[in-house]
């Protein structure tokens, strides 16, 4: 029972202090007191350019086209996952080929990074979804580095990126990729690689950490910036567009197995080159369409949608990816007017 | 002593204790996991689509309860506009606990994305992806929960003001931790 003689003030002064911490601590859960939190806001802050975003548009992987195709499971991938996507069989697959840029309409030559998406459903009502590039290594370790990077590449002064790089040293095996690496004259031509560790679970119950790339059927021909540059601004998108519709154009997908001790937590860093791989099956793209009304545009390559049998690992990038591809899914929704899914509505 | 002469039966006082945990604990996940790109937004997302349909199911059940046993009076000398005020939050109350799940659910599925609660339950994809309902429903998610929270601080300090200043046993309708004794009454059918 209360006691009787407790004056309303004090009383009314309790109830204020416990509406007020109430109010108070999820303020601090929504980080409206913290600056420093790197919230998915902030990260796309730092993606966009300095004019601002392309409203209606992904917030990073910007520029980018359909297509339609199946994932072809050879079966071998069951003996390290018991996700159905890897029993021997044909799943559609809705995917996209894009460039590693904030702006929609970046001419080609300009992207050193190229990306592809997919997202293959089974009849189990799953969904696996992946979005890949074609860097051997990510540029940084961890998420916060990325962003590091982000505002260094976006800075004015001459020695930030300079900076950068003495601060991150695991940013040197992609700077040796970026620099001199051949560049290829088609999205076919390409391999494509998770970089990011996940969990395989199998039948038993067994977890092998693995990456996968995907390994291009087509011969690869080198092409410099200068030469792809004379091709034309959109030269990759009409050169698969016209290559798929010639003939189906093909991915192998292999999974490398980790080795306990391989840096599993850390894109950055290579496994060494002797570690077991499997392949699983083929990606084949069989039909592309534009982005505006394709099928791609309304699905978000979330990294963290996976079936049952694949799990995130160690890897702090898919929670990352997951948290910021979300948020830049919410807002281009948001501005869908601005990016008209029919061409000829497009605004003045 | 208090006039306490009804309260709400066992298991509406259970499920409401229950629910007040989980939709305190749902308030705060979301905020906090819209809010990060730490490894926890994982777990964290998880839990709040987990919750959030536990949550839903609770508070059907928790309606049905309400509609066969419904809830004890309130005080006779209660002003008019407080009683007022207690009947439309608790309408509110029922309106969020109901309606904030189902904007969850039909905002992911609007936006495509499968629906997987406890650890591999793939819900039905309730509405097909759509650029303008998922920004309604994205939209409303996000603002009622600030109006969910509101409406949960004031239903703490009305329940504080009776239990403190009025002692008017409306706390203790709730509150009450103790089962009935023999004199008070259980609520007629």
């Amino acid at each position: 029972m209360l006691e009787p003689h407790r004056s309303p003030l004090g009383s009314l002064t309790l109830i204020a202090i416990v509406i007020g911490a109430g109010a108070a601590a999820f303020a601090y859960t929504a980080g409206w007191f913290s600056s420093e939190r790197l919230t998915p806001r902030r990260l796309l802050a730092a993606l966009a350019p300095p004019t601002g975003p392309a409203l209606g548009h992904r917030r990073n992987h910007a520029k980018g086209i359909c297509f339609t195709g199946v994932f072809e499971a050879n079966g071998a991938g069951s003996e390290l996952s018991r996700a159905r996507v890897f029993a021997r069989g044909q799943y559609p697959v809705l995917g996209r080929f894009n460039l590693g840029t904030a702006d929609p309409n970046a001419p080609d030559a300009t992207v050193r990074v190229r990306g592809l998406g997919i997202s293959i459903a089974t009849p189990d009502g799953q969904d696996w979804r992946s979005a890949m590039i074609d860097p051997p290594v990510f540029p940084v370790s961890t998420p916060q580095g990325f962003y590091e990077l982000l505002l260094a590449s976006a800075s004015k002064d001459p020695i930030a990126m300079k900076n950068f790089v003495a601060a991150h040293p695991e940013f040197a095996p992609f700077g040796d990729w970026a620099k001199n690496a051949p560049w290829t004259g088609s999205y076919a031509e390409d391999r494509y690689n998770s970089l990011n560790s996940f969990v395989f679970v199998d039948n038993s119950g067994a977890e092998h950490v693995v990456r996968w790339s995907l390994l291009p059927a087509a011969q690869s021909v080198p092409i410099s910036p200068d030469d792809l540059a004379k091709r034309g601004p959109d030269f990759l998108e009409q050169e698969i567009t016209e290559r798929v519709t010639g003939a189906p154009q093909r991915w192998s997908m292999v999974v490398t197995i980790a080795n306990p001790g391989d840096p599993t937590a850390d894109p950055s860093k290579a496994w060494p080159g002797d570690r077991r791989t499997v392949e699983v099956g083929t990606l084949v793209a069989q039909k592309v369409e534009a982005e505006r009304g394709g099928p791609c545009r309304d699905i978000n390559f979330d990294p963290t949608v996976l079936p049952t049998g694949i799990q995130v690992s160690d890897d702090p990038f898919p929670a990352a990816r997951s948290a910021a591809y979300t948020r830049s899914y919410d807002l281009r929704t948001a501005e869908a007017k601005d990016y008209p899914r029919t061409a000829t509505d497009t605004k003045p | 002593m208090i006039g306490v002469d009804q309260r709400f039966t066992p298991l509406q006082r259970l499920l409401h204790w229950l629910m007040a945990i989980g939709i305190l604990a749902m308030l705060f996940i979301g905020v906090g996991m819209v809010s990060t790109t730490m490894p926890k937004y994982l777990p964290l997302v998880a839990v709040h689509k987990s919750l959030g349909i536990a949550i839903l199911v609770l508070a059907l059940i928790r309606l049905a309860v309400r509609l066969r046993y419904g809830a004890p009076a309130l005080p006779a000398d209660l002003p008019e506009p407080m009683k007022l005020a207690a009947h439309l939050s608790h309408y509110a109350l029922y309106a969020l606990m109901i309606g904030m799940p189902l904007l969850g659910w039909a905002m992911l599925a609007a936006a495509a994305y499968p629906v997987v609660v406890f650890g591999g339950i793939y819900l039905p994809q309730i509405l097909p992806q759509s650029d303008s309902l998922h920004t309604w429903l994205w939209d409303a998610h996000f603002y009622l929960a600030f109006a969910f929270f509101a409406l949960v601080l004031m239903h703490v300090a009305a329940a504080l003001l009776h239990a403190l200043i009025r002692r008017d046993g409306v706390f203790e309708t709730m509150a009450s931790l103790s089962v009935p004794t023999q004199d008070e009454v259980v609520p007629a059918e």
